[in-house]
């Protein structure tokens, strides 16, 4: 079994952060995983991603033409990348910061991220909402608990505050999914 | 219980393999996409006991090399395409100079300052010397963090045993990207003190004088030297080739490709073969030497192969493939190079298209 995930946004929303704590819970798990930057000549404001490759086999390319699940968490970074996304992938969008009508009929994971971590008391936690939006969607509850515990390990001794927001921000993101929505696998 | 991995990126991974494999010495001017190998240096060295020096250009950090090398340390650098080609006078006088170190290319598109997405288009130059004068560096071509990082350990050894210059030949797409990376059990942790050479400059008081040096002006001299390293070249031809080969009994078509471009052959040849395609991959691990001797072997029996090279340049490694082979069996290529990248999609209609 293998995923490809393409996560999408602009600069300064966590896209690369939200892709790096997915990979170090994978690792925790044991299973093979890629972690891909965009590290071209990026400019603020403009579009931010990375690719993750989480495989229970030896990973090819880490590269992705062909998404098995599309985050996306603005509306230039979904038109950048929706092509991308297999027929049959999950496309997760931020409807705080893009209209639905432009995520077309894919359109049914579309959830208010970003005002979701705003009624949470802090913007910037949007990449943990949707990270737990993706757990629910792609039936990872036990992914989750490895997720909870990186967030503890990566943040900074100085920052420790910052862990129960974002751990809230990830519990919160995995209850927006109502279980029909939710991919059988 | 196996021992925990940790996640690091292929350039941090160098590095981090450079100071477990002994290297106290690093010198190197910054340049996208390898920065993170200097950055982690520049943190890390000093905390081993060893000696980081931003320099203040590609050349001096070269010639700092030598000099830290002549010394007895085990000393290396790195850069990408551009800086790299700046380096290779440094590299040429190491090589006559005969010592060992270790330069990394983290490569990216070209020509000129070309643009910072992967590509392999410095083969030649990696492989043909680069450099000025008949030399060779060996080169090795790593296609995971894993090997990034444990590659560091051959390439000093390599460098160390056959007194010469070894490069590690990567792309961006390798410094750049997250992998799980398993510690070795062997890290030369704190201060390294220069393993005593015969050759090493110490200072001589009580004994001969060493010399290190590339100039030789007696008649016959230069020459006399030059066979000493055709000697040495012999020796790395015969006992350096390394390559991985999967499905090559029963193949038909055989892909031929390395470092990053080898993990995506490598998923679209699996993908062949779950569909029933007999093919197989060859993936160079030692550049120079090539490892021409599967090449002959696959070569010499009787059964019709063909070979598909597959580079993220428009065929250079394809011309080290045509030499082994030596017209016995046909060869075809699929490349790209300035921030393309053969897809598996690609190479499997590549293929489809062969077997017609």
């Amino acid at each position: 079994m293998e995923e490809r995930i393409i996560i999408s946004g602009s600069g300064g929303q966590g896209i690369m952060l939200m892709g790096k704590i997915l990979a170090e819970a994978c690792l925790k798990e044991n299973r093979q995983v890629t972690w891909m930057p965009a590290y071209g000549a990026e400019v603020r404001g403009g579009t931010a991603y990375c690719m993750v490759v989480i495989s229970d086999e030896e990973i090819g390319s880490p590269y992705i033409n062909e998404a098995d699940i599309l985050v996306s968490m603005n509306e230039p970074s979904l038109y950048k990348f929706k092509k991308r996304l297999k027929k049959e992938g999950i496309l997760i969008v931020n409807s705080s910061l893009l209209n639905k009508l432009s995520a077309g009929r894919k359109a049914r994971n579309a959830y208010p991220f970003s005002d979701i971590a705003l009624g949470l008391g802090n913007i910037k936690v949007a990449n943990m909402v949707a990270l737990g939006a993706y757990l629910a969607l792609t039936k990872k509850s036990a992914l989750k608990k490895n997720i909870l515990r990186v967030i503890e390990e990566i943040a900074p001794p100085d920052k420790k505050g910052l862990v129960e927001i974002n751990k809230k921000a990830l519990l919160t993101g995995a209850q927006l999914v109502s279980p029909h929505n939710a991919r059988t696998q | 219980m196996a021992k925990s991995k940790i996640l690091m990126t292929g350039n941090e991974a160098i590095a981090l393999g450079a100071i477990d494999a002994g290297c106290r010495f690093y010198a190197g001017y910054p340049i996208t996409p390898q920065n993170e190998l200097t950055a982690f240096m520049a943190k890390n060295m000093p905390k081993a006991g060893g000696v980081f020096i931003q320099a203040e250009s590609e050349l001096a950090a070269v010639n700092m090399v030598l000099g830290a090398s002549a010394a007895g340390a085990r000393a290396m650098t790195s850069s990408s395409s551009p800086g790299i080609s700046l380096k290779q006078e440094g590299i040429s006088y190491i090589a006559g100079c005969r010592l060992p170190a270790v330069i990394v290319n983290v490569m990216r598109g070209g020509p000129g300052l070309g643009n910072i997405m992967p590509a392999q288009s410095d083969y030649f130059q990696a492989t043909r010397s680069g450099g000025h004068g008949d030399y060779h560096c060996l080169v090795l071509a790593p296609y995971s963090v894993q090997e990034a990082y444990d590659f560091m350990f051959k390439a000093f050894a390599l460098a160390d045993k056959y007194r010469n210059p070894v490069m590690i030949l990567g792309d961006g797409m390798l410094g750049q990207m997250m992998e799980p990376l398993q510690l070795s059990d062997n890290r030369k942790t704190g201060n390294q003190k220069p393993k005593t050479k015969i050759w090493m400059l110490t200072g001589c008081r009580g004994r001969k004088p060493n010399v290190v040096k590339s100039f030789y002006l007696q008649e016959g001299d230069l020459e006399k030297f030059n066979l000493t390293l055709q000697k040495e070249y012999r020796l790395i031809r015969q006992n350096e080739q390394l390559y991985e080969g999967i499905f090559l009994k029963d193949a038909k078509i055989i892909i031929v490709a390395y470092g990053t471009m080898a993990r995506i052959a490598k998923g679209a040849v699996k993908k062949l073969r779950k569909a029933g395609k007999k093919i197989g991959l060859i993936r160079p691990i030692s550049l120079w030497p090539f490892p021409g001797n599967i090449f002959r072997r696959l070569a010499a029996s009787p059964k019709r192969l063909s070979f598909l090279v597959v580079e993220m340049s428009y065929g250079q490694m394809i011309e080290d493939v045509l030499l082994s082979l030596n017209g016995k069996s046909p060869v075809e290529f699929l490349g790209r190079s300035g921030g393309g990248i053969p897809s598996e999609e690609e190479i499997i209609n590549k293929i489809k298209i062969l077997m017609k």
